[in-house]
């Protein structure tokens, strides 16, 4: 076992205090430590996207990430991009466009994607391509995956105003 | 010793480090006895895959501010080891004064990885095929190097086409932290193109990257500086295809040289990735499309 230290930070809009290994990655201590399944584990080298979260408002492959360096920053995962009356306007297009089908690589797509909609609301269909490069599906393929992200597009529903994401908020403030 | 979950025998970190001051951190690395911790994006699949073992201490240099940033100063261009490369892909500064690191910055893993990699780990990580070396080479960039001797920080600048020794290897010593890589500012007729090659845009480890970087005046090229990546064990320039071109106009009859050339510069060897023949190949390839390039513009 190597040394643990003791972390601070936000994780969708919570304060978290934990200790944690110094070799562990964040992805391990969502799922194992705070038993926040959402974001998956799948190649856990960095090539698939499936443990896509936001840290500091940027999005990075969690499994690649040391717990340890979590101290003291703000921790977006898909749990924490939800509406107020629902499920955010994100996942809601990702049902309508039948974006999913085993569900796996769904969580980072969407963390992607509403990171991409976040610093650039009208993304084209090619923005929203390359941005999503990163994220592997194994069964249906892109298209509508990009049919959803590019309904999204356009509405500002990423950069708050109406039907905004909680992003960063506490879910029980909203 | 501890054995972890697949019986390997692994060494235990008896501390883990996350100073805010360079000095500190290279206090912490005096013994040589400490991994470095940035982006993490090298460090954690290649420790997980036991390719790398860690050492007593690991050191984040991440919170360490001077550590973070582009900055053109006196002619000369200085960007902090920790600088992501989502930095550098979306500096304005850069885009200006040397477009062919926003456009290797582009062709970089993904979105994902570029938000946490940094410029210095992809070149202490040393791979044949790193994005950022041969544009680098392209510049005549050199890294500054720090350590903590004789209670005090020193620190050398290495040219970086001396810096590589082989896939995994530089002349830093293990008490020793890259700070910067720095570069002069290029001239204003300094041209540079960056190609890189994979069956796809993104998350693609490179078969073979070239840059090329040259004054152009009045349809002539001088100090020119081709690099290429995945050729041989280090990134390196291409002396034999910069000979061929240094103070020729640029028509079809030097391309053709730079082209031949190439045979000389390139070494590569057959891997998963591809066999050696195809590697040449995509050099030659690359050369006289990086050059035709520039003679279009």
């Amino acid at each position: 076992m190597s040394v643990e230290t003791e972390i601070r930070f936000r994780l969708n809009g919570r304060e978290v205090c934990l200790k944690v290994p110094a070799t562990m990655k964040t992805l391990a201590m969502l799922r194992d430590k705070l038993g926040m399944t959402g974001t998956k584990y799948a190649c856990g080298e960095g090539e698939c996207g499936a443990c896509t979260i936001k840290v500091d408002g940027k999005t990075v492959n969690s499994c690649l990430m040391y717990a340890v360096d979590c101290d003291g920053r703000e921790l977006v995962t898909v749990e924490g991009l939800r509406a107020p009356d629902g499920l955010h306007p994100v996942q809601q297009a990702f049902v309508d466009h039948g974006a999913v089908q085993c569900g796996f690589c769904t969580p980072g797509m969407i963390v992607q994607a509403h990171y991409l909609l976040e610093n650039n609301p009208g993304l084209t269909r090619e923005e929203a391509q390359r941005g999503l490069e990163g994220n592997l599906c194994r069964c249906t393929g892109y298209t509508k995956v990009l049919d959803a992200v590019e309904a999204v597009a356009g509405k500002g529903a990423c950069a708050g105003g109406k039907g905004a994401c909680l992003g960063g908020r506490a879910p029980d403030a909203a | 010793m501890t054995h972890d979950n697949t019986n390997r025998v692994t060494p235990e970190i008896s501390a883990y480090l996350a100073p805010r001051r360079l000095d500190e951190a290279l206090q912490a690395m005096a013994d040589g006895d400490a991994t470095v911790l940035c982006g993490g994006t090298d460090l954690a699949p290649q420790t997980e895959s036991g390719a790398r073992q860690y050492k007593a201490k690991l050191l984040n240099i991440r919170r360490i501010d001077s550590l973070h940033g582009i900055e053109i100063k006196g002619g000369e261009i200085r960007i902090g080891a920790a600088t992501t490369i989502s930095d550098i892909r979306r500096s304005a500064a850069l885009a200006e004064a040397a477009p062919v690191l926003t456009e290797a910055a582009g062709h970089f893993a993904s979105e994902q990885i570029r938000n946490a990699a940094s410029v210095g780990g992809n070149l202490c990580n040393a791979s044949p095929a790193g994005d950022m070396s041969p544009p680098l080479l392209t510049l005549d960039a050199a890294v500054e190097l720090a350590c903590w001797r004789d209670g005090a920080m020193q620190t050398r600048r290495v040219a970086l086409d001396q810096f590589f020794l082989g896939p995994g290897k530089t002349v830093k010593q293990p008490e020793e932290l890259l700070t910067a890589v720095v570069f002069k500012q290029p001239a204003a007729d300094f041209v540079g193109r960056f190609r890189k090659s994979g069956p796809r845009p993104a998350l693609e480890i490179s078969t073979v990257s070239v840059a090329f970087g040259a004054r152009l005046v009045q349809g002539k090229l001088s100090s020119v500086r081709v690099a290429m990546g995945a050729v041989a064990p280090t990134p390196l320039r291409a002396r034999h295809v910069e000979a061929a071109l240094e103070g020729q106009p640029l028509n079809d009859a030097a391309i053709a040289a730079a082209v031949a050339a190439t045979a000389q510069d390139a070494k590569p060897i057959d891997d998963v990735r591809a066999s050696a023949w195809y590697r040449a190949h995509l050099v030659r390839v690359f050369v006289e499309e990086v050059l035709n390039d520039v003679r279009r513009d």
